[in-house]
């Protein structure tokens, strides 16, 4: 099955670039990253740019319409994703738990709707 | 002879299905792999039973001639839903389950309920969806009898269970007994809800609802089973133990006059030693396996509370909950440390831990109980008088309050 797990934090939460925290915090990543490959079960993964560069768009009654920002102003943003193929869950659960922001703000685990779930 | 045997029939079947429901389901979702398609062909296999064994009589070996008719059943239900050629899935289960039926006339019958057993506790679920899935499926209750427990309408409980059916198939929640670096945490939920629908039971039980008494019956239930199943871990044992011999003073806590007995009241001769002693030599076990946790520190207060002799030892009771607070820094446990303390003779200290505790348990009625009894006991008689006002207006069943009321009319005087 493949699982999506949203990485979401507040701004300025966790360590910050040019800290010394901040190596360790990445090399996390490195880390997780070399894991998922070796176990077979990276499929993408991808850092985003800050909300502030987000774009909405959305069309309404044939037209669209262009917005400055993101989706919803919340305090908790998406920052990055990973795609992973895993057995079930909980391998899901575990390979997600890797994710170093995990420490700091949250990461949802969703299964990617498959098209023997419309039946 | 069907007339008079019909009674008979359906007892048996109704036995059957009750001690042997968990297993069926288990072994039907682990030849399935799908929650739901199990509990439906189980269903099926039992209506057809009933017309079936009225026919031509109980088979010698009923389990397992519900478990080969539940898979055929299976079959015939995968094979009614009309866009089957799109789902692989279910052609490939077609398929074995064609082959298991020729090769295997009378299937033997695997025991998977552990695994059935993490699968209904897995922290995705909601905590009460957890509860009542395990009843339902482990338990036997029926969807309506886990309503009335929870006080929901058979409508609300029925699609809380088929969510949860769904969650666990589309998220896939699998059914497995967790890996070692998962199992400290996935055996506390499966305990925490074993632990919840004995509460459940027992916080309600002098209620008229046999139905939520028996939940008390059920918890006992299913830690005795997830003790067969997976023997040795402490903390199980120490669940076990605890249930024990908290469910051994249940009939002392009425005085049958819809009023509840405080423990140093209560007729020990309404307690059951033997569950009691059952209790303390499983404890016994688990304190020798040297890995300590909260269900055996538990069931050790639970186990001192219980001497047959009146005398409870308070300076070891407040010394377990120091150990207590240690794996559970809540509110709750800091309140029963505070009354193991003034029990003990340390009121001072004991009203002081108190006060700190009134914020956060403004709204729990011991909370309030407690207070009052112990300002009554150091002499602060208006300050015990409004904190039993309080606790009557929170308490829940009218035992309590009955209870409550008679400690301030007392007081009075």
């Amino acid at each position: 099955m493949q699982y999506i797990a949203l990485i979401y934090s507040q701004d300025g939460a966790g360590p910050q670039p040019g800290t010394p925290e901040w190596g360790a915090f990445m090399q996390g990543y490195m880390d997780a990253n070399e894991t998922y490959k070796k176990d077979g079960v990276f499929v993408a993964g991808d850092a985003l740019h800050p909300t502030s560069e987000a774009t909405s768009i959305r069309i309404r009654n044939g037209k669209a319409e262009t917005m400055d920002g993101p989706f919803a102003e919340t305090k908790e943003r998406l920052g990055g994703y990973y795609l992973f193929d895993c057995k079930d869950l909980d391998e899901a659960i575990k390979y997600a738990s890797m994710i170093p922001t995990a420490n700091y703000g949250t990461v949802e685990v969703r299964p990617v709707l498959n098209p023997e779930d419309y039946g | 002879m069907a007339d008079e045997n019909r009674p008979d029939l359906y007892m048996q079947l109704d036995q059957v299905i009750r001690e042997d429901r968990g297993r069926l389901l288990s072994a039907l979702v682990a030849a399935l792999g799908d929650f739901e398609l199990a509990e439906d062909a189980l269903s099926d296999a039992v209506e057809s039973a009933l017309t079936h064994w009225k026919r031509s009589g109980v088979p010698e070996n009923p389990v397992g001639w519900l478990l080969k008719v539940a898979r055929r059943k299976a079959i015939d239900r995968i094979r009614r839903v009309k866009r089957f050629q799109s789902k692989s899935r279910e052609i490939a289960l077609l398929a074995a389950m064609d082959e298991m039926e020729a090769n295997e006339p009378t299937p033997a019958i695997p025991d998977e309920r552990l695994r059935l057993v993490f699968t209904c506790c897995h922290p995705a679920l909601e905590p009460k969806t957890r509860v009542a899935l395990t009843l339902r499926t482990l338990g036997g209750l029926t969807t309506g009898e886990i309503a009335r427990a929870f006080l929901d309408t058979e409508t609300a409980m029925g699609q809380r269970l088929s969510r949860a059916r769904k969650k666990i198939s589309r998220a896939g929640i699998p059914y497995a007994v967790p890996g070692q670096e998962l199992w400290g945490e996935r055996l506390g939920s499966v305990l925490a809800v074993i632990y919840l629908i004995f509460n459940e039971g027992y916080g309600a039980s002098f209620g008229d609802s046999p139905v939520r008494l028996g939940l008390c019956g059920e918890a006992v239930f299913l830690i005795r089973l997830l003790n067969e199943l997976k023997p040795d871990e402490p903390e199980s044992e120490g669940l076990l133990a605890l249930l024990l011999i908290t469910h051994a003073r249940w009939r002392a806590r009425g005085d049958g006059q819809g009023s509840s007995v405080a423990l140093e009241d209560q007729d020990r001769n309404n307690w059951d030693h033997d569950a009691i002693a059952q209790g303390r030599e499983i404890l016994d076990r688990a304190v020798a396996r040297a890995s300590p946790g909260p269900y055996q520190i538990k069931a050790a207060i639970s186990s001192l509370h219980s001497n047959a002799d009146g005398v409870t030892d308070w300076a070891q009771i407040a010394m377990l909950y120091d150990r207590l607070l240690e794996f559970e820094p809540t509110p709750i446990v800091a309140l029963n440390r505070a009354t193991a303390r003034a029990e003990n003779g340390h009121m001072d200290q004991a009203l002081s831990d108190l006060e700190q505790l009134a914020e956060p348990l403004d709204q729990y009625q011991p909370f309030h109980a407690a207070q009052a009894e112990y300002l009554a006991r150091s002499g602060q008689i208006r300050g015990a008088l409004s904190a039993y006002d309080r606790a009557i207006e929170l308490a829940g069943n009218t035992a309590d309050k009955k209870f409550l009321r008679d400690r301030k009319a007392h007081l009075g005087h």
